[in-house]
């Protein structure tokens, strides 16, 4: 039969919010991480890569999360490499924010003014150093609003990883909305965890974004 | 690497996986039109409305766009029933949708009024219009035209956003997709060439709405922006 809501729920979806906590973090730096890669192979002087960036690009903003999510989760184990959840969340999260972050990177870096590669060639730096040290920098201020406001994308996209049973916050929900069927409280506390994690993000986006441009 | 693609379980089910993508696009269209309409009345709200509105629709843009569509999704198909307001799969999910949507396009309709030249308001009271007359006569074709870009990648992300209806068991794309999966057991194939798919109509809806801001948008973008 259905027991009460108890407060003994509330801490286990606390515990679940840890996994969002971390498995956005990981999302976040994984991702960034290949995201970066991504930026510059698109403004690339290789033709052939920026293109086949585009079509990475494409495919992955083309498509929902969730069917990435089940090819990977479905695949990789028909294929031969058997995968638990959390393998296949880890790379069908790093997949998707890499394609986002890398994306909204190409846009900071290609709005640097021409006048800093330049200024950057006159020094006599190398092609590495004018990134590292003249183009990347000011690229970074510039993107740190969009990369933030992004954040909120990935917390919200972890709520997906529960249709694979990763016990994050929705997952650990659905199990206790089984057991008490109160789904009314159970996805309303959901949601004003969500809400805590993400605000503050968003919140934390518009001031850079204000800061930016000398409003704040 | 021994594995061998076996995509009949695909082809033997296209019209059901057909059907899906019929219901993928109503649940789109349908989605795409009811949040445009929330967004221009709250955007309305936002800019003309009274302070206790404005916190009203501060408050619903905060909410929806910081929790997931999943949790939004459960709330209106479990939880409502159990205040009594009882709703089918595909309505439940029709509501969640563009109650998400409005809070986007509620924000990108605000900041698109953002942009519209202030004189045209003193224009219109000066000709003894209402609020809601300059409003609807004079702001919000611009505006509307100013968002377009905006408006148009949302809307993109509500298209791919249906897909997650399905653990509600709306029966669109994702959901016919698991269905014939969990009977065929060729998962794999069955969601590449769901991805496929939706890459398909996702392209496809890009092309639409550029050739929109084409032949539509373009030319009274250059009038607004002089």
């Amino acid at each position: 039969m259905f027991r009460e809501f108890a407060w003994l729920d509330v801490i286990s979806l606390l515990r679940a919010a840890q996994w969002t906590i971390l498995l956005s973090l990981f999302a976040f730096v994984a991702g960034g991480l290949v995201g970066l890669a991504v930026a510059l192979a698109r403004v690339s002087r290789i033709a052939a890569l920026r293109y086949a960036m585009i079509g990475y690009i494409n495919l992955l903003q083309g498509t929902p999360f969730l069917i990435q999510l089940l090819v990977i989760y479905f695949g990789l184990t028909f294929v031969g490499i058997r995968l638990d959840a959390w393998s296949s969340a880890a790379i069908a999260l790093t997949l998707y924010t890499s394609a986002f972050l890398g994306e909204i990177w190409r846009g900071c870096i290609e709005g640097v003014p021409t006048t800093q590669w330049e200024a950057a060639e006159v020094l006599g730096l190398s092609h590495f150093q004018k990134y590292l040290y003249v183009i990347l920098p000011q690229a970074l201020l510039v993107s740190l609003p969009a990369t933030v406001g992004f954040l909120v994308q990935i917390v919200k996209a972890t709520s997906l990883l529960s249709v694979i049973g990763f016990a994050e916050i929705m997952r650990i929900a659905q199990t206790i909305n089984n057991v008490t069927f109160q789904p009314f409280i159970v996805y309303g506390i959901c949601a004003v965890l969500y809400f805590l994690i993400c605000l503050p993000l968003s919140r934390f986006s518009v001031y850079l974004e204000r800061r930016l441009h000398g409003v704040a | 690497m021994d594995y061998t693609f076996q995509f009949d379980a695909v082809f033997a089910n296209w019209p059901l996986l057909f059907d899906g993508v019929l219901l993928t696009i109503r649940l789109s269209i349908i989605t795409m039109a009811s949040g445009l309409l929330i967004g221009i009345l709250g955007a309305y709200v936002l800019r003309f409305g009274p302070r206790w509105g404005i916190a009203i629709v501060r408050g619903y843009v905060e909410v929806f766009r910081n929790t997931p569509l999943l949790v939004q999704l459960f709330f209106v198909y479990f939880g409502l029933p159990s205040i009594g307001l009882p709703l089918s799969p595909n309505t439940a999910a029709v509501w969640a949708l563009g109650i998400n949507l409005g809070a986007y396009t509620i924000e990108i309709i605000r900041s698109g009024l953002l942009g519209v030249p202030a004189g045209l308001v003193d224009a219109g009271r000066s000709l003894g219009l209402t609020d809601l007359k300059i409003y609807l006569l004079i702001l919000l074709r611009p505006a509307l035209v100013i968002s377009f870009p905006a408006l148009s990648s949302q809307f993109i992300v509500l298209l791919l956003g249906t897909s997650v209806v399905s653990t509600i068991s709306a029966e669109e794309l994702t959901a016919v997709a698991s269905s014939i999966q969990s009977r065929t057991f060729r998962s794999f194939e069955i969601y590449l060439a769901v991805l496929a798919i939706y890459l398909a109509l996702s392209l496809t809806a890009k092309a639409i709405l550029y050739a929109i801001s084409r032949r539509f948008i373009y030319a009274h973008l250059k009038m607004i922006k002089g």
